[in-house]
């Protein structure tokens, strides 16, 4: 078995290929977090000169690391529930009933996912500086004018993937429950939901991560009150000084949420992605 | 999925309760929250995109857009002119993007079907290595960005201790967030990001092809290779397809990359589209000239999606 032996070397080396591409990055992240300023200011050593823990301590009061902290979440989680709740009655419509104007819906969802940040958050900024000239209401600058440019990606992309999970469910379900006297809403909320709470909570923390990861608007639409974690990282380097340890400590410690979330749910991530028009 | 007609009787219980509205507006009725939203978040800051790039939009007229002059297509003749320096620096940043954005979907593609060809086949451990490579998809975009920031400092970063200290490849090392290495920076970061999407959604593929196809080919005596091309190929095509438009649009579009690595002045090398929009218009303040160019982009990305989708059929009903 020469053909054998051969698949078995070369799976060892790529696996070993992938292993090392993947890891090289998290490792220096991971031992620079817990090195003294003076190691990551000069070369880069494998091997700390000593381990210290304090750039975990230091990263929360070198910047209002807690309060960006608490601007991404509460930016992420409205932009995600606001999507998720219109993207149920959206798809639901669109995965069990045909009417005039379903296919031009759909387009528009699928094109808008696709177009670029940029192409939205330039008209936005104009649209907030002169709704607040004009009516005095601040959305520039502030939390509710960042979750709905959120909202740009993070609806089409959850009524996309929720139309590909709702097709994957059979309709004699809720049909059943119609027959019984539930109405066409009833069945949603009892039948529908319900068997699709997996698929559900895998768009939420798609467009939750997303979310997570946003700099552009965050770039443009913040201020100091109201920066996200996305921008705030940027104040570990001052003018003069770049807290490397300290950078990597809170880049650690950010991603902490979104990568325990996808890894501890991925099973669901998968079938509702390949759910969401992927399914060949 | 097939095909699904109308049926009349899979809404009968709602034409007894809300004859009010007639069974025929449910569907709208549950559309309403998408639609108002759509309009407001879409479609309106698009028609208005258009509607700036007519005009000369600098700081001067920012909070009321009203009073910007009309200037017709002069932001477009400005941003087309090859010989001007604004019109040259936007094609140099639209074939730079173009190249950017092919290098990483093919490599992404290559390192995705390989990655989920060697984690597919059964053996000890496997769910460790499709965990571990799924990481760099699952950080925060700035936080992978930010990593390879830091390693690709000259004096005090990981990748020149490993190329010069460590393997001797080179003498002396490199500045590559200045200057042309700039580029491969660029692309060496996003590729180590996007790499896993495909690999994840390949894996999944891989998993759905049945098994007795191999094994009916293996006992008619074809070779592993032979198996790849006429089996697994054909079989992962649509996800394929779908995979290489998605990576197309987010590398294409990608702003993150260079705007962490760089800020707000990159190297020429690493001028990627989103980018160069964003400087015109926020940096520069010239808002019309940044409109114009937004709208260019618009229709270049809906030309390549339409011809994608029309020649692969993606997303089309009987795919979805």
């Amino acid at each position: 078995m020469r053909e054998e032996r051969f698949y078995r070397v070369l799976r060892v080396i790529g696996l070993a290929f992938f292993t090392l591409i993947t890891a090289f990055p998290l490792y220096t992240v991971v031992i620079s977090s817990i090195k003294p300023l003076g190691d990551v200011q000069s070369a880069f050593h494998w091997i700390p000169s000593r381990i210290t823990f304090e750039p975990y301590v230091q990263i929360w009061s070198t910047v209002p690391l807690a309060h960006y902290f608490i601007n991404s979440v509460i930016v992420c989680v409205s932009a995600t529930v606001i999507s998720v709740i219109v993207a149920i009655l959206a798809a639901y419509a669109v995965s069990r009933y045909r009417f005039f104007g379903r296919n031009p819906f759909r387009l528009t969802v699928l094109s808008t996912q696709m177009f670029p940040g940029i192409l939205f958050l330039l008209p936005l900024f104009i649209i907030f500086v002169n709704i607040d000239q004009t009516f005095g209401v601040h959305l520039y600058g502030s939390r509710v004018g960042l979750i709905i440019t959120y909202l740009t990606f993070s609806l089409p992309l959850s009524i996309w993937m929720l139309v590909g999970y709702f097709n994957s469910i059979p309709r004699e379900l809720e049909e059943a429950a119609m027959v019984d006297g539930s109405t066409a809403l009833g069945a949603l909320f009892r039948v529908l939901i319900p068997v699709s709470l997996p698929g559900i909570v895998a768009v939420a923390v798609f467009a939750f991560m997303t979310a997570w990861g946003e700099v552009l608007f965050a770039s443009v639409l913040t201020t100091n009150a109201t920066r996200t974690l996305a921008i705030g990282l940027r104040d570990y380097a001052s003018q003069s000084n770049v807290y490397w340890n300290q950078l990597m400590a809170a880049a650690i410690v950010v991603s902490i949420p979104v990568v325990a979330g996808f890894l501890a749910l991925q099973r669901y991530l998968v079938q509702g992605l390949t759910a969401g028009g992927v399914k060949g | 999925m097939s095909e699904r007609k109308s049926e009349p009787g899979a809404t009968p219980a709602v034409g007894r309760r809300r004859r009010w509205l007639g069974p025929q507006m449910f569907p709208y009725l549950l559309l309403v929250p998408a639609i108002v939203f759509e309009l407001l978040i879409h479609i309106v800051p698009m028609v208005f995109g258009v509607v700036i790039s007519f005009l000369k939009l600098t700081a001067l007229y920012i909070r009321n857009w009203s009073q910007a002059p009309f200037v017709g297509f002069e932001n477009f003749r400005i941003g087309l002119e090859p010989r001007g320096a604004i019109g040259s620096a936007l094609v140099h940043s639209f074939l730079i993007t173009l190249a950017y954005t092919m290098l990483v979907v093919a490599g992404s593609w290559v390192f995705g079907v390989a990655a989920a060809l060697l984690v597919n086949s059964e053996f000890r451990g496997r769910g460790w290595f499709r965990t571990l490579f799924l990481i760099p998809y699952t950080l925060p975009i700035y936080v992978a960005v930010i990593a390879w920031e830091f390693m690709l400092q000259q004096n005090t970063g990981s990748i020149n201790t490993l190329l010069v200290d460590d393997l001797h490849i080179l003498k002396n090392p490199p500045f590559w967030l200045i200057g042309g290495k700039a580029f491969w920076s660029l692309v060496m970061t996003a590729l180590w990001r996007s790499w896993p999407f495909a690999f994840l959604l390949i894996l999944a593929a891989l998993q759905n092809i049945p098994q007795d196809l191999y094994e009916a080919a293996a006992v008619d005596g074809a070779s592993k290779w032979r198996q790849f091309r006429s089996i697994t190929l054909p079989q992962i095509r649509p996800v394929s397809a779908v995979v290489v438009l998605v990576l197309f649009l987010w590398t294409f579009n990608d702003f993150n990359t260079p705007y962490i690595l760089f800020g707000q002045s990159p190297p020429a090398a690493a001028d990627l589209l989103s980018l160069h929009i964003y400087i015109n218009s926020f940096v520069d303040l010239n808002f019309g000239l940044g409109a114009a160019m937004s709208t260019l982009l618009l229709l270049f990305l809906f030309i390549v999606s339409v011809v994608y989708v029309r020649l692969l059929r993606v997303g089309s009903e009987e795919n979805a």
